[in-house]
């Protein structure tokens, strides 16, 4: 009889235990894990002045204001740069998820730009899993300055640019995005005679999260000037480093920055940088993103 | 004599794993919330939550994935995801209680039903009544239930400059289906 009551009491004990099993450790176990998509690696589609992998969403359109005052070093008459300004001026939408084509008007130059950024790779966890965020770039500028005896065309070939950029990124976790970004920079026409028409660079960028809002980005395009005896470039032309914050604000993001290029486009950030650091050839600037969605779809789904 | 001790033994047993299978679950649950101020309306929906309901114990838990809801407006995710929920500190919503109401689960027809419970979003814990009406059916189980979140009850700040565009409050509503686990 003992040995019945003490098999009871095992029995009973199955079913309270069964039945103390935790129903959240049941659901972590049936629950599929959704594909995590690395969000946000980078606040807006530029670091300081060159891409990101970032794209824009579908439907959304990007509108950006984008500001370049003169050099600190260029003296209180000039208040320290700020009486000097270059302006860009973008509309960048998202045709897709994944592509994004935008169009640009800089003062400087009076250059177009045009670009299309297609997202090849996703960084993402759970149910799948890639370890970095992969994107191309193509871009176009053309100069519409009007011929001078200076800076001569004598056709419309003449000022055109091209651009071609392999944007790859990855978000360490909540706080660091690192960037690689080889490109190759042809302008049909160069400034100065001993420039090279086709320049390959490798940028490389950062961003640091600081607070919830706001991030420290950093960003360098290394141009080299030549390999041995053969030249690359007129070395007249710089390295650009940049450094800036980024402020989020809701539907915009606000990018301010100190750098030594006043380029807001590849063709001037790879190819035209003059400034140097040391010489306090340093430009402040920003950039300002504002996004808007145009996706009536969407609305309506969610009422 | 001893195999007329086992015999007992082996029904209990049997009951015992009776009572696992009393789950009902729901893999394909809508949440959704919405936030209306003047100055801009808020939402988005999340179509993959999980719930499950044991009946032999009125038990319930929900989980929901932070990242599977889906806004009209991408940046809103984003920050959703980013400044606001902190979804990968934080990935998981839950809530797990109990129904506080005796159902009886064989009868059809609707309930109303209280789950007494904690609700956790955003790493903060809240005991919660969360009220709703619950259907019985003749396989399924449906549950359809509104509560509000107050976003500072779990420590989600909202900036300033946006305070006039969130609402303090927000109205989260549930949608699931449930069908006996196999």
């Amino acid at each position: 009889m003992k040995k019945y009551s003490l098999l009871l009491l095992i029995s009973f004990i199955a079913i309270v235990a069964r039945a103390q099993d935790d129903l959240l450790d049941e659901l972590n176990k049936i629950q599929k894990p959704v594909a995590n998509y690395a969000s946000a690696t980078f606040k807006s589609s530029r670091i300081v002045s060159g891409h990101s992998i970032e794209t824009i969403a579908a439907k959304h359109l990007d509108f950006r204001i984008s500001h370049r005052f003169g050099a600190l070093n260029s003296g209180y008459q000039e208040l320290f740069g700020l009486d000097q300004s270059q302006i860009r001026l973008g509309f960048e939408f998202g045709l897709t998820d994944r592509l994004t084509v935008g169009v640009g008007r800089n003062s400087y130059q009076k250059t177009y730009d045009y670009y299309a950024k297609y997202k090849l790779l996703r960084q993402s966890s759970g149910a799948k899993v890639m370890p970095v965020t992969v994107a191309l770039l193509a871009a176009a500028y053309t100069n519409t300055m009007p011929s001078q005896p200076n800076a001569r065309f004598f056709n419309n070939l003449e000022r055109q640019t091209y651009c071609g950029q392999l944007l790859i990124a990855r978000k360490f976790g909540e706080r660091v995005s690192l960037q690689l970004s080889p490109s190759i920079l042809h302008r049909n026409k160069v400034e100065t005679e001993n420039d090279a028409n086709t320049l390959y660079s490798l940028g490389m960028g950062g961003r640091f999260k600081l607070t919830r809002r706001t991030s420290f980005n950093v960003e360098y395009y290394y141009t080299p000037t030549s390999v041995g005896e053969i030249s690359l470039r007129d070395p007249q032309f710089k390295n650009a480093l940049s450094i800036g914050f980024d402020i989020e604000t809701g539907g915009h993001v606000f990018q301010l920055h100190f750098t030594n290029s006043k380029g807001m486009t590849e063709k001037y950030l790879i190819g035209q940088t003059e400034g140097m650091w040391q010489n306090g050839d340093i430009f402040y600037g920003f950039n300002v993103s504002r996004v808007f969605s145009f996706d009536k779809s969407a609305k309506k789904t969610h009422k | 004599m001893k195999t007329r001790l086992v015999i007992p033994l082996i029904i209990i047993h049997f009951m015992a794993f009776q009572a696992k299978s009393q789950l009902f679950m729901a893999q394909g649950g809508e949440t959704s919330f919405f936030s209306e101020t003047p100055l801009e309306n808020i939402s988005a929906v999340n179509k993959q939550v999980a719930a499950i309901i044991n009946t032999s114990t009125s038990e319930v838990a929900v989980r929901i994935q932070n990242i599977a809801f889906r806004f009209p407006n991408k940046l809103m995710e984003e920050h959703f995801n980013e400044n606001y929920m902190e979804s990968e500190k934080y990935p998981n919503s839950t809530f797990k209680g109990k129904i506080q109401e005796v159902i009886d689960f064989k009868k059809e027809g609707v309930y109303n039903v209280s789950a007494k419970g904690i609700l956790e979003i955003h790493g903060v814990k809240q005991e919660r009544v969360i009220k709703g009406k619950l259907t019985v059916g003749k396989e399924q189980l449906t549950f359809v239930g509104n509560f509000d979140v107050k976003l500072a009850d779990h420590k989600i700040e909202i900036p300033t400059l946006v305070m006039a565009k969130i609402a303090e409050s927000l109205t989260v509503k549930n949608y699931f289906v449930f069908t006996q686990k196999k």
